[in-house]
């Protein structure tokens, strides 16, 4: 047996977007065990809600992770809306499942410039970001902020897109879709990233489910998990069927992400086919009184949040268990085996999002 | 599976403008609707202290005697929660971003 070493990988690695330690157990250059170390960047999210407002809670939960945003917000009214038994309008439900695709596709692309510069690819890193740009101007436009949003609240939203801006937000997404063919032959079929994705990384559909894994991570093991499939907002309304891989390996959920940037143009096109007229909020009086459990799919997988309210402003209690958190075990089960190399690209396959795990 | 696909890609980006600006010497135009900072019509204000009381990241301080509204730029997260609360709708988003 080759003598063993721990190499620490992170906190700080010029791969890591946000600070997440890996101790790895190697023999020579093969990694045979990760023990995982999080816990840099805990905020004290779920302790500053009980201080708020439960309407200001709203901006705070969209402050839990700066990538999926809105779906945060979203997730958080939902809930209180079920807890107050708030109806909210059909056109608000459609807005917000724009706005949740718009954050989908922005995340993907960010995703897929971090996965790109991580197997070295800096031009494709590049030409992501660029694309990405497209979207973060059109939710400028339609909600005033490029990441933080701010247009989810408790019995609606605040901000109505109207009918004559989706010509612009339908060249947008041409724009977009253009983009991401030219980008498809790249990703998809090149050599050089095939080499570095292609059977690195591998989980089997077993492990995936015996981890809990969730979002792109379970499709690409050919689960489909996917919470839009309940129907929450306008999703029941919305033709669509999760993107699912069977290899399990990074390039499948490579594969399962770019589809679904396709899908979430998709979506956001049959929002703008059907929506509604009509009110865009509706009053909210009274305080949340009771506990529930929301959840919706964001880009990484499935969050929820429990919520406890008392009957007063302030909530009880507020708890939230992101999709980065349920995908470590299986992050933990894919690394044994692999190369030191592929360590990095390995972990960003899972998308991790560390500031919204410790919150 | 192919070698060299991306050199449409980057022959496109060679010959085409470039997607950046030189800022600050070519500022971008405000957006229509964004939410760029946040200002205040004083001849307006009565002091009531209701943005105060609002704003979910206590950036606002309002005193009715002597008559302040002070706004801490650095903890405004611009999400115009007061601007809907104003009763006098002396609040207002400006576009551009500060």
């Amino acid at each position: 047996m080759a003598k063993r070493s721990v190499i620490p990988f992170g906190p700080q690695h010029p791969v890591l977007p946000e600070p997440l330690q890996l101790k790895l157990v190697m023999e020579d250059e093969k990694v045979v065990e990760a023990i995982p170390a999080i816990g840099y960047v805990h905020r004290g999210l779920e302790r500053l809600a009980q201080e708020k407002d439960y309407q200001q809670v709203t901006y705070l939960a969209e402050r839990v992770c700066g990538i999926c945003s809105f779906i945060h917000s979203l997730t958080f009214c939902q809930g209180i809306e079920e807890l107050m038994n708030v109806t909210v309008p059909d056109r608000a439900k459609f807005l917000r499942v724009m706005w949740s695709e718009m954050h989908r596709m922005h995340s993907h692309l960010l995703w897929l410039g971090l996965t790109a510069d991580a197997f070295g690819f800096e031009s494709l890193f590049m030409q992501g970001m660029r694309t990405r740009e497209t979207i973060l101007q059109l939710m400028e436009s339609t909600a005033g902020a490029r990441i933080m949003l701010g247009t989810c609240t408790v019995g609606g939203v605040r901000r109505d897109i109207e009918s004559s801006a989706f010509g612009e937000i339908n060249t947008a997404l041409d724009s977009v879709a253009r983009d991401l063919d030219q980008m498809a032959p790249t990703i998809l079929n090149d050599y050089s990233v095939r080499e570095r994705l292609v059977g690195v990384g591998t989980i089997t559909a077993q492990q995936a489910f015996e981890t809990g894994a969730v979002g792109p991570v379970a499709k690409a093991c050919g689960f489909a998990r996917d919470f839009r499939t309940t129907g929450y907002a306008a999703y029941g309304q919305l033709d669509f069927k999760p993107v699912t891989e069977t290899a399990g390996d990074c390039f499948a959920r490579t594969q399962v992400r770019f589809a679904e940037l396709y899908q979430s143009v998709d979506l956001i096109r049959q929002c703008m086919a059907k929506m509604p007229a009509g009110p865009i909020a509706v009053p909210v009086k009274g305080n949340p009184d009771g506990e529930i459990i929301a959840r919706t799919e964001q880009p990484r997988g499935e969050v929820i949040y429990y919520i406890k309210g008392n009957g007063t402003k302030n909530l009880e209690r507020l708890r939230i268990r992101t999709p980065t958190f349920a995908n470590i075990p299986a992050l933990l089960k894919m690394l044994p085996g692999c190369q030191l190399t592929d360590v990095p690209v390995i972990i960003l396959t899972i998308d991790p999002c560390i500031s919204c795990t410790e919150r | 599976m192919r070698i060299f696909t991306f050199v449409n890609n980057v022959w496109q980006n060679i010959t085409s403008r470039p997607a950046t600006r030189l800022y600050p010497f070519t500022p971008r135009t405000p957006i229509a609707g964004a939410r760029g900072h946040l200002q205040i019509d004083a001849d307006t204000c009565i002091y009531c202290g209701i943005c105060q009381k609002r704003c979910p990241s206590n950036a606002l301080a309002v005193t009715r005697e002597p008559k302040t509204w002070t706004l801490d730029p650095y903890k405004c997260i611009v999400c115009s929660y007061c601007v809907e609360a104003c009763p006098k709708k002396c609040l207002s988003m400006n576009p551009a971003h500060k």
